[in-house]
């Protein structure tokens, strides 16, 4: 035996999905409101979205040095650094950007293991995390485009709203999330191509539409239950956060009580907390009863299902 | 109606249009051929020749040694070699008769014992043992011992594994084109051995001329049906086609007699017919000779016991050099590190692929997207179980339902993380189903 052929276990066959693949559609399918979001507020918003994806790339790649091992390729970082972005106002100043880019990368993901291994939405907890620390700049949702209030605040304090310029994203809040219609044709980009379904995003919209119809006090009146699903993060959180692979169950139960949950935190946050905003801190909440979740909504192994069409014996 | 089928699965590239339009072609072979005593699931068996032996085509050369073996027959006319440990597919050293071929082809002389009418239950079952059949889909399980459940009246259906839905295989579409009349055939014997039993040729639909071809034939067969599978891997999955054509779920604890099945794969039931109406022994099989690096793909009848090396020739060897040769289809079948192991009862093909996805791709951590639980047949968490596994942690293995894998190879296939899922939870069941053996 002179030469020796290569051996492996099996499969010996893989398919041409990889992790650098699904990110870069998720990079691609966050394009519409990203595009959206620079055309409504200005240059001002590609300066913040170059700042976080070069805050979140260059953390992981120091972090990677730090390691010796280079972990940027995977392209995880620039989509954490574009949701970042698309979460944020535009006014905010450059340094909070880049400090919120940092503090996702290297507290909520490297510290924990890297990707994967983090147990909440690192976009969402750097947004969580400078919400909580700048409040003001945070929500300063006022610039040359836009004077007032988001649509969301104007809502909660009994003004009428214009649902037709929600939809289409004329209105103030954060770079990425006013444009219902760019996010949707992000969101089927990510179904069509098998990326994500609708177990979450439709659970939540569900719930949270009901939950908000039954005690928003206004019953199932189609303007104001329109007005609460185009207003705030809504649309970007339940496709493309809530959606996030390492902080959802991977149980398909578990995906359907997430969005259940999810639904419920955003309409109560919403509704009877002091910010009109809810999306965010209900899906970091929810990434944090995932192991809970997963726990309770374990799978039954296939041939261990109870009522299932056994041969009767 | 919704089609046949089970939930997860996945959808490979097939490649048998490589050799899909072969006809089945005879080889000899040249050179000295190595039976091993081990072909089977169960005791090896007993070498009953000795060095400098003479013996003949269809002659026995090593009997069963217990009631889950084998009996091993010479596939060849020739003298005894040597009895040694051989190395075979896998890689082990087993205990082999090799037989130096004469050429001369001389056998035994085949006759059936008494005509099928006259044959009872035990007789034929008898038959089948005696003439070393064993489950040629891949897993060797003799044969006999599946069709002796303990209340034989209790089974209602016998199910011949048309599917065939290893990517690139062949083999058995052939033999379903070709001698349809002889898988018929042996059908009808198993339904001789079970009288409440009905008969299923349960075929993947992207085979629709076998599934004409076998529905004209049994046409005035009131108790044998066709059934059109959809077209899925791994659809010939035991479990996976119980469910498809009776609806009914077994787990890895259980039998397919427990629900009233039997399932036994095309090359098994046309031997089963050999067998009782020829009186042929298990001596021959047909292989598919297939992938992008083989010269001329083609699907052969083998001797058993002929070195790969040989068959690999007979397709005009291979056309570019290969990253990876596997024994069996690209999902389940072994990687080989050399071509001078002999083919056994379970071989089912030879690939030579120009290249290797394994080695090509970079396993990275596992991003928990979910792809592994979604195609898993055993509907378990694959990727959990391959944390479990690879940290050692058994109580949390078997707590969930780590042994219900059945080894598919599915959750690998699809994740994108490219991360050797199978292989983890393969390895820890092994260490755990020899646990249970002591």
């Amino acid at each position: 035996m002179s030469e020796l052929f290569k051996v492996s276990s099996n499969p010996h066959i893989r398919s041409k999905v990889t992790t650098n693949g699904i990110m870069l559609a998720v990079i691609i399918a966050l394009m519409p409101a990203t595009g959206f979001g620079i055309y409504n507020f200005g240059p001002r918003a590609l300066a913040v979205i170059m700042v976080t994806i070069g805050s979140t790339v260059l953390t992981e790649f120091l972090f990677g040095l730090y390691r010796k091992k280079m972990t940027i390729t995977d392209l995880s970082a620039v989509v954490t650094g574009l949701l970042l972005a698309l979460n944020l106002p535009v006014t905010i100043p450059l340094w909070m950007a880049a400090l919120g880019g940092v503090f996702a990368i290297l507290v909520v993901k490297m510290l924990f293991g890297g990707l994967g291994q983090n147990f909440m939405n690192p976009a969402l907890a750097a947004r969580c995390f400078l919400l909580i620390s700048f409040p003001t700049a945070m929500t300063a949702f006022e610039c040359d485009a836009y004077t007032g209030a988001t649509p969301l605040a104007a809502l909660k304090a009994g003004e009428q709203v214009n649902v037709m310029d929600m939809v289409i994203g004329r209105t103030a809040g954060t770079i990425g999330e006013t444009s219902v219609i760019a996010l949707i044709i992000g969101a089927c980009i990510l179904i069509l191509l098998g990326i994500i379904d609708l177990r979450i995003p439709g659970s939540y919209i569900v719930t949270f539409v009901l939950f908000v119809g039954l005690f928003g006090g206004r019953g199932f009146d189609p303007a104001y239950i329109s007005a609460q699903l185009a207003g705030g993060g809504l649309m970007l959180g339940a496709f493309f956060m809530a959606t996030d692979y390492v902080t959802r169950p991977i149980t398909v139960k578990g995906q359907y009580l997430f969005g259940i949950f999810l639904g419920i935190m955003t309409g109560i946050f919403r509704l009877f907390g002091p910010g009109a905003e809810g999306v965010s801190y209900a899906i970091i909440l929810g990434n944090l009863l995932v192991p809970l979740i997963e726990r309770i909504t374990k799978p039954t192994a296939f041939g261990y299902e109870k009522g299932g069409r056994h041969h009767e014996k | 109606m919704a089609k046949l089928t089970f939930v997860g699965g996945i959808h490979p590239y097939d490649g048998k249009e490589l050799s899909k339009d072969k006809p089945i072609q005879d080889i000899l072979p040249k050179g000295e051929l190595v039976y091993p005593l081990s072909q089977h699931i169960g005791a090896p068996a007993k070498a009953i020749v000795a060095k400098g032996d003479r013996v003949l085509a269809g002659q026995k050369i090593a009997e069963s040694g217990g009631f889950v073996s084998a009996p091993v027959y010479a596939s060849v006319s020739g003298t005894v070699k040597a009895i040694e440990p051989r190395r075979v597919v896998t890689g082990d050293l087993i205990m082999s008769i090799v037989v130096e071929n004469d050429g001369l082809y001389e056998d035994v002389g085949f006759y059936p014992s008494a005509p099928l009418e006259k044959l009872s239950r035990e007789e034929i079952i008898d038959i089948i043992r005696e003439a070393g059949i064993v489950g040629m889909g891949g897993a060797g399980f003799p044969t006999h011992v599946k069709l002796s459940p303990k209340e034989p009246e209790e089974i209602d259906y016998c199910i011949a594994n048309c599917a065939e839905c290893e990517p690139y295989l062949t083999s058995d579409y052939r033999r379903m084109l070709e001698e349809p009349e002889k898988l018929i055939g042996g059908l009808k014997i198993i339904l001789k051995l079970f009288d409440n039993a009905r008969g299923i040729l349960a075929v993947e639909d992207n085979k629709p001329d076998c599934i004409s071809l076998l529905r004209q034939l049994t046409k005035d067969e009131p108790r044998i049906s066709v059934k059109a599978l959809k077209t899925k891997y791994p659809q010939g999955g035991e479990r996976q086609l119980i469910y498809a054509t009776t609806g009914r779920k077994i787990n890895s604890t259980m039998l397919p007699a427990d629900v009233g099945c039997v399932v036994n794969n095309v090359d098994t039931v046309v031997a089963i017919y050999r067998a009782v109406t020829e009186g042929r022994p298990l001596i021959e099989r047909i292989v598919t000779v297939t992938g992008d690096a083989v010269a001329n793909p083609r699907n052969f009848r083998v001797k058993i016991g002929m070195s790969y090396q040989e068959i690999l020739d007979e397709a005009g060897g291979f056309k570019t050099t290969p990253e990876k040769i596997i024994c069996g289809g690209p999902m389940m079948g072994f990687g080989m590190f050399d071509l001078n192991v002999p083919t056994t009862k379970t071989s089912t093909a030879l690939l030579g692929l120009s290249k290797d996805d394994v080695s090509a791709m970079e396993p990275g951590p596992c991003i928990n997207c979910g792809r592994c639980v979604e195609v898993c047949p055993g509907r378990v968490i694959p990727s959990r179980l391959a944390d479990y596994a690879e940290h050692f942690d058994e109580e949390a293995f078997l707590a969930n339902h780590g042994m219900e894998c059945c080894e598919c190879g599915c959750c690998s296939f699809i994740c994108p993380a490219k991360r050797p899922l199978t292989q983890e939870i393969k390895s820890m069941r092994k260490i755990q189903l020899a646990k249970r053996k002591k």
